[in-house]
């Protein structure tokens, strides 16, 4: 939790920071008029993550899809780095913006470099800097170019697959990033790896990173804050410190079901 | 006179009218391609708009072929010459199962896939080019074969209206009761149906996508 303070402390001498993700009252109703999500307020700043926790169905993934205009808010507003999303031009938008969702959703017509390299080539970025960056990109995951770079998505297993998604998303250097349960589709061992490989990214690439998830631990272990999402309205804002000791009852039902896990660990 | 002696001692007709047939059923399938193509992605972008193009296309292919013939007969410019009604009729008929598949084949797109493409900020026209299309190619190719094949078989009924094909030896042969001419019609016609099938569907093979 130092790593915590210290970032919460660097951001506090910089007072006039302008929040990179800001939802103000915003809520999405389908054309029925069913309301997913309502009243949303939320702030996220530079470098930090935010992990939208609950269960499915709650909204989460509305919320995330209302910040990239996947979705466009039926009431209030989201802005992005001080713009409506409604502004200009939503390709422009999702260009600056990666985007990793749980079924990964790689091209499986496209080699491992053509799926990564998918938005440098949208931007026509010349070939020999595309190709650069494929490769930092390849060895920043992980993934070993010799061996992964012509290989189609089926031959992949889904840890090499979630990581090329990642890779993707990262790969015309968004400074936003939007997770919608990204490590969702894996077993126990290989997210528990992803989600330490992913730690390790986030601390060097200080992205301001959104990701949506149903898991507490997931949740805890990658957010500096975590919005609690119930029924599409945001029930409890918390640092992952304050989150354990919330009485809320959404996240005490969460808290309790970690507290659960520890028991059957045993006392360590 | 046994029917090997009869292939050998006609088959520059032979050669002739399967030739023609080709002519036919090619021409038609250019058109019933550049028709139905556009008319799947249609379907599969506004799906309202599947019932009347579907429920039309399928309205044709019920249509027995030799009053769909006759029907065309009367129309303006395509009525002035045989080889026109054959060409409309026959594409006419190849349009559902091109419609059909194009539309299944763009609608079966993993969802995950299409919604990745557009988070990522690919346009429509990119997520249909660089990613539909491609991943539909098998599925619209396997129409494609289909119609193609009912298409060789129908064009033997042009003849009827004298659009010329290996239908003109079957007609003849009905009409002389004479086995020998209908053979000289309808071999060359299945062997078209079956090399038209085999030849798609290599390809179609080779476009399989790989499919995780």
């Amino acid at each position: 939790m130092s790593a915590d303070t210290e970032r919460t402390a660097g951001r506090s001498s910089l007072p006039d920071s302008q929040p990179v993700i800001e939802f103000r009252h915003a809520g999405y109703r389908l054309p029925d008029g069913r309301a997913l999500l309502r009243d949303l307020n939320l702030v996220v700043q530079r470098g930090e993550t935010l992990v939208l926790l609950g269960r499915s169905g709650a909204g989460k993934s509305t919320a995330l899809k209302l910040i990239n205009r996947m979705l466009e808010p039926s009431d209030g507003e989201v802005m992005v780095e001080g713009r409506s999303t409604l502004e200009g031009n939503p390709i422009e938008l999702r260009r600056r913006i990666g985007y990793v969702i749980q079924e990964v959703g790689l091209f499986p017509h496209f080699t491992v470099e053509q799926n990564i390299s998918l938005v440098p080539r949208l931007e026509h970025w010349p070939e020999e800097r595309i190709r650069a960056r494929v490769s930092e990109l390849l060895q920043l995951v992980g993934l070993s170019e010799a061996e992964f770079l012509h290989r189609y998505p089926h031959q992949l297993s889904g840890g090499q697959r979630q990581r090329v998604g990642v890779a993707r998303a990262l790969a015309a250097d968004p400074p936003i990033l939007l997770m919608d349960e990204p490590f969702g589709a894996l077993d126990p061992l290989t997210r528990a790896e992803v989600q330490a490989e992913f730690q390790d990214l986030q601390r060097r690439l200080q992205k301001t990173i959104v990701i949506v998830t149903h898991h507490v631990a997931e949740a805890l272990l990658l957010g500096n804050h975590i919005g609690v999402i119930d029924a599409g309205a945001l029930v409890g804002l918390y640092t992952p410190k304050d989150f354990m000791s919330a009485t809320e009852p959404v996240t005490a039902a969460y808290i309790a079901n970690v507290r659960m896990l520890e028991k059957m660990e045993g006392p360590a | 006179m046994n029917l090997l002696e009869y292939f050998a001692r006609h088959h520059g007709e032979i050669l002739q009218a399967t030739l023609e047939h080709v002519e036919l059923v090619g021409i038609a399938m250019l058109l019933a391609v550049a028709v139905g193509v556009p008319l799947g992605i249609l379907v599969a972008r506004r799906p309202w708009l599947s019932k009347p193009i579907l429920g039309g296309a399928n309205i044709a292919e019920t249509i027995p072929s030799l009053a769909l013939f006759g029907f065309l007969l009367p129309v303006p410019w395509l009525g002035d010459r045989a080889e026109r009604i054959a060409i409309a009729a026959l594409a006419l008929y190849a349009l559902l199962p091109i419609i059909r598949n194009t539309a299944a084949g763009i609608t079966g797109v993993d969802r995950a896939v299409r919604d990745a493409a557009r988070g990522m900020g690919m346009t429509e026209r990119q997520i249909l080019l660089q990613v539909e299309l491609p991943l539909s190619f098998s599925t619209m190719l396997a129409g494609i074969r289909v119609a193609t094949v009912l298409t060789v078989g129908i064009a033997t009924i042009a003849a009827a209206v004298g659009a010329g094909g290996l239908g003109e030896f079957i007609f003849r042969g009905l009409a002389m009761v004479n086995n020998q001419l209908i053979l000289a019609g309808a071999i060359p016609a299945a062997l078209l149906a079956l090399i038209a099938d085999f030849l798609l569907g290599v390809c179609e093979r080779r476009l399989q996508p790989a499919r995780s």
